[in-house]
């Protein structure tokens, strides 16, 4: 795969314990700021949103005593580059098995960058009904937002350059927590 | 963190691939996997049919033109409401209300209907081969919704699907994901020689691994299609029925039952009509398959066209997201 050649590591942004405590206070803060997790409901978005949505109701669970419903988001089919890529997107299916409507929906996801997929994401949520609330978590903010979209709960905000790649690592995907920053090599 | 775990670049996400096909015109050239990738689509297709919003925005910006040469408002209304559910555009073009009757050949209308400036066109013509043609006239993808005797490869695919869905529920999901039909016999009953839906279902279901077997009176057995792997012919419908995962039978029209054909439509009725007999002959959960429109107590009994085992209405309702997949599959990454 020719975008895996030529990468560098530059540095490790978040340790498995830096990561552990973010994600803990996330959990901490969507049960704050929602006044317990009653009526919130998560939504990770594919791929790696999906096992974050999981862990942060697990923590959910173990601070407040029940585990919020968890759904898969694919935003193919929102994606507004479908008419310039050269290459096709995997439609993949969509779980949200619980209802939409009046929930409080967190959607979560591993890097929030330009914007345009937590655009999809909300596009998809309110196609399937409407939600009391859309909130976002996300681990990283890597700035170089092209839409007007922010993210309500943050692991860290880290400043790139668009040459950069920033990589989420999950121990459920990569057999350990952990952020870091990799470059294409010149 | 381990130092070797922790130096595995990030890989791209897996989820893109070169898009390999330009067209839909049969299934030569398409492999097992690309075929599966289309159901597995079709998936996710169905289930944007379930939600309060029908419609994703997917193919916004593209525009498909739906040409028939041959009316067949099912298809075309299935094909229209695939694209408008992407939000794409449609142009409908029907010969019935065009200048072909004028005499306009295929060729002055493509010439015309280019002008329009649709990404993609939906093709039915009587004579076979005519969207093979089109295809090598115009730089749009093409899909065949039928021509002449040759294929109707959406109708496979929606079959395929179907079928599929059926088993799995049954709980006989498929033990190969390439291979869907490892180990399934498909009976089809019927004008095997002037169908394009056996012709289609022969090749589908022998690239997805399963057996096909055709039946019907010798004059409408067409040798040479018993020629290709997997599939098998007889002129018994007792010997077809034993052992299949689903029976299919097709929509005999009276026309081509004539003297040189079959001594009458009481004798093919008397010995190729899909009864209850031939069901209990079949696997014990074998299904029953009609492409419609279905002449009630000719080709298939009603109590087993409506009767429990039954996918007919089924085979319908998966004309839409089968053809929504078949859409996307052609249109994105197109640039």
């Amino acid at each position: 795969m020719p975008e895996t050649a030529n990468l560098v590591l530059k540095s490790k942004i978040m340790s498995a314990a830096e990561f552990e405590r973010a994600l803990k206070r996330i959990a901490h803060e969507v049960i704050e700021r929602n006044k317990g997790a009653g009526d919130v409901a998560l939504v990770g978005i594919h791929t790696r949103g999906v096992p974050l949505a999981e862990r942060l109701a697990g923590l959910i669970e173990r601070f407040e005593g029940s585990r919020p419903p968890v759904g898969k988001l694919d935003i193919t089919l929102y994606r507004d580059d479908l008419t310039e890529i050269s290459l096709q997107p995997i439609v993949r299916r969509t779980e949200v098995d619980f209802d939409v409507h009046g929930a409080k929906i967190v959607l979560v996801d591993d890097v929030l960058y330009t914007g345009r997929t937590a655009r999809a994401a909300l596009d998809a949520i309110i196609d399937m009904g409407r939600p009391a609330a859309i909130q976002y978590a996300v681990m990283v903010d890597r700035g170089h937002r092209e839409l007007p979209i922010r993210a309500d709960y943050v692991g860290k905000n880290v400043p790139t350059s668009r040459s950069e790649i920033v990589h989420v690592r999950l121990r459920e995907v990569d057999g350990e927590d952990g952020v870091e920053l990799w470059e294409r090599a010149a | 963190m381990t130092g070797a775990a922790a130096h595995v670049p990030p890989a791209p996400p897996p989820a893109a691939a070169a898009r390999r096909h330009r067209h839909l015109l049969d299934f030569e050239g398409w492999t097992a996997e690309e075929v599966v990738s289309l159901l597995e689509t079709a998936d996710v297709m169905a289930q944007v049919l379930t939600r309060p919003v029908k419609r994703v925005p997917a193919l916004q910006g593209y525009t498909v033109a739906t040409l028939f040469f041959e009316e067949s408002t099912r298809t075309r209304l299935s094909f229209e409401r695939a694209a408008r559910a992407q939000s794409a555009d449609v142009i409908s073009f029907a010969a019935g209300s065009s200048s072909l009757k004028k005499g306009e050949s295929v060729r002055d209308t493509l010439r015309t209907i280019e002008q329009l400036q649709a990404d993609l066109y939906v093709v039915r013509h009587p004579s076979a081969g005519v969207p093979h043609q089109i295809a090598r006239w115009t730089d749009r993808a093409v899909v065949n919704a039928g021509d002449g005797r040759h294929a109707h490869p959406t109708q496979a695919l929606l079959d395929a699907y179907t079928l599929r869905a059926a088993l799995t529920e049954a709980g006989l999901p498929p033990q190969d994901r390439a291979r869907p039909f490892a180990g399934r016999r498909l009976t089809i009953v019927g004008d095997i020689e002037h169908s394009r839906v056996a012709r289609s279902n022969a090749e589908l279901f022998t690239l997805l691994g399963g057996e096909v077997v055709l039946c019907g009176p010798a004059a409408l057995l067409p040798r040479e299609l018993g020629r290709l792997p997997g599939v098998h012919l007889t002129t018994d419908l007792d010997e077809a029925a034993s052992g299949a995962d689903a029976l299919m039978a097709l929509r005999i029209q009276r026309e081509r039952l004539g003297p040189r054909r079959l001594t009458s439509l009481a004798e093919y009725v008397a010995r190729y009509q899909l009864r209850e007999r031939h069901l209990a002959l079949a696997k014990p959960h074998a299904f029953v398959m009609h492409p419609g429109p279905l002449n009630r107590d000719v080709e298939v009994a009603t109590e087993l066209a409506d009767g429990p085992r039954s996918l007919v209405e089924r085979q319908v309702a998966s004309g839409v997201p089968v053809r929504m997949a078949v859409l996307y599959a052609l249109l994105v990454g197109r640039s």
